[in-house]
């Protein structure tokens, strides 16, 4: 992050843009925009639009109304000059199952109309780099899901676009793959890249990110950094883990007057929460009621709000639900 | 264009020419062409159809087909062939769908390459696994008493224009396999044209034993006259009209088909 004023240029601006798939808004004048060399994420469930935008953004959709550019050029009018400056790695991995690991990269490289020499040894780098050495003259079908992950990453790299799309990079990785592949995109955007990540994870927002734009149904429904889309919450979050299940919803209800906001049920983790103005006197009270009707607590405590919860708070629903990503409508 | 943009020299991209547009079609052929060789089981029953239906038309059901002034196996081979790269081209249906499914198709759309490579690519791959389909074919044509009779000039002819039907069909398979985008819908419905083309034809049997509602269509439909034309390129006789007909539907079918890929393929969404 910048400590000093500087004069920045918008790398990706988005204005008013609308895209409609028949009857549903997938996106809903969405504005936004990336400064150079920031890491923009766009939080939102299944179905908010992220896919749609990153899909217009990299030219593969145009949209119905309203701009957006890339580097300045235009998506509807200058797509052919977008496409040698960005590029798109997808929660899909579009890596070739059939070719090994270099090949994929080599055909990326030389459909980037880079010269043979130059391609090879990116694609030999870059294997390097991904730490898929060894597996680099193997058919894509061997590899496991964060090798594919990283070669599709690598493939999308190998032009060195200054403007890079990554739509849901982590999504169905287990948490230490996801830690991998966070490090290695940190890395490489080290250098100034401008990068567009789309996630449904808050903690991949928080990690990767710079700014946040969060997405809901289509639309905006708030912009910051982590740190002030928490403050939004204004306070803290209660939290409550009862010993007995059956207990849950009594405790629930005995909290509820404390909170500014209705507590929230976790059945899975015998847990509910809920959002509080102040701290320490709405905890003794909590305990104070808890405790006179006999409840059983595992834990009782006062934390800072995640983004989890600034995301029920903004939407009025947890990240994890959700209808179809119309982008790729089915 | 905004200042900060000029700093990265990609970001005026190298103009693209022929020769970048062919290079690209070169890579995408590559990809393509290894992709089959690395699935030969797939190769193997485009050949295994054909030679089925070769052996049983020679041997099964040949016996019972007479055909005044023709041996039957001159009169059916060269139908065989044609089918064979009819078979071939339905793999161009699966492997698009099946690109468009796994997302490489987007990945292929973002870059700065020929729009036109991608497809020009597949079906140049898959012209090149027709032919050698065709040569296996030929080979056991030969093998079951099967003889070109005209001048060698005249059998490459018809050979070609085999080729050149089976490369026409191609994009009929590309468009089916971009229009409807899933991978096994794209099989069967890959099939459709295949037995309606190849059944209702003279291809097995003339036109004239068919029953009278079918024989219009049977007879100037574009695999009868293609086939006609190269009967009568590999066994001699009259040529000019079935050739000139088959040619025109060739173009006519490459030309309507590459228009219509195209236009499915700038507008593809999985």
């Amino acid at each position: 992050m910048p400590t000093a004023p500087m004069i920045t240029t918008p790398m990706i601006e988005v204005e008013a843009l609308t895209k409609r798939f028949r009857a549903t808004r997938a996106l809903d004048q969405v504005s936004l925009s990336a400064q150079a060399g920031q890491v923009l994420a766009l939080l939102g469930p299944n179905g908010a639009g992220k896919t749609t935008l990153v899909r217009v953004l990299t030219t593969l959709l145009l949209p119905d109304s309203g701009r957006a550019s890339v580097a300045g050029l235009d998506v509807s009018q200058n797509a052919k000059a977008i496409r040698s400056i960005i590029g798109l790695a997808g929660q899909y991995a579009s890596v070739d199952e059939l070719l090994t690991g270099r090949e994929n990269l080599e055909l990326a490289g030389l459909l980037y109309h880079l010269d043979r020499a130059v391609y090879r040894s990116r694609a030999q780098q870059a294997l390097e780099r991904m730490a898929l050495t060894e597996a680099g003259d193997r058919p894509v079908k061997t590899y496991s899901g964060g090798m594919r992950r990283r070669l599709d990453l690598a493939a999308s790299l190998i032009g060195r676009p200054p403007v890079l799309f990554l739509d849901e990079p982590t999504t169905g990785l287990d948490p230490r793959t996801r830690n991998e592949l966070w490090q290695l995109i940190s890395e490489l955007v080290a250098d100034g890249t401008t990068v567009l990540l789309t996630t449904q994870y808050m903690d991949e927002a928080e990690h990767l990110a710079s700014r946040i734009v969060v997405l809901d149904a289509g639309r905006v429904v708030a912009e910051g950094t982590a740190d002030q889309l928490k403050d939004r919450l204004g306070g803290n979050v209660l939290e409550v883990r009862v010993t007995h299940r059956a207990d849950l919803g009594k405790a629930a209800s005995l909290i509820a007057g404390i909170g500014s906001a209705p507590p929230r049920l976790d059945p899975e983790l015998n847990k509910t929460s809920m959002p509080v103005r102040g701290g320490p006197r709405e905890l003794i009270a909590a305990g104070r009621a808890l405790d006179d009707a006999g409840v059983a607590l595992d834990d009782l405590g006062i934390r800072r709000p995640s983004l989890d919860d600034v995301f029920l708070t903004l939407t009025g629903h947890a990240t994890g639900a959700g209808h179809d990503e119309s982008g790729r409508a089915r | 264009m905004t200042g900060l943009a000029a700093q990265h020299p990609a970001a005026s991209p190298v103009p693209l020419t022929i020769r970048l547009a062919l290079r690209d079609v070169g890579g995408i052929t590559k990809r393509n062409l290894l992709r089959i060789l690395r699935t030969p089981q797939l190769l193997f029953v485009s050949i295994l159809q054909p030679t089925i239906i070769l052996l049983l038309f020679r041997f099964v059901l040949g016996g019972a087909i007479h055909i005044p002034g023709i041996d039957y196996v001159d009169y059916v081979v060269p139908g065989i062939f044609l089918e064979a790269t009819l078979i071939g081209g339905m793999t161009t249906a699966l492997a698009l769908a099946q690109d468009l499914q796994a997302g490489m198709i987007d990945r292929f759309r973002s870059l700065p390459m020929a729009r036109s490579a991608f497809l020009a690519g597949r079906t140049a791959a898959d012209l090149s696994r027709s032919v050698a389909a065709l040569a296996v074919i030929v080979g056991l044509g030969v093998a079951v008493g099967f003889r070109f009779h005209n001048t060698a000039g005249a059998c490459l002819g018809g050979i070609a224009l085999i080729i050149g039907f089976g490369y026409a069909m191609t994009w009929v398979y590309a468009a089916i396999g971009l229009a409807v985008k899933d991978p096994q819908t794209a099989q069967m419905a890959a099939i459709l044209p295949m037995f309606v083309l190849f059944f209702a034809s003279s291809a097995l049997v003339p036109v004239a034993t068919m029953p009278g509602w079918l024989q219009p269509f049977a007879r100037n439909q574009p695999a009868t006259v293609t086939i006609d034309a190269v009967r009568a390129l590999f066994e001699g006789g009259p040529v000019f009209h079935d050739l000139w007909q088959a040619v025109a539907w060739c173009a006519g079918i490459f030309i309507a088909f590459l228009a219509m890929s195209l236009n499915l393929y700038r507008r593809a969404t999985a």
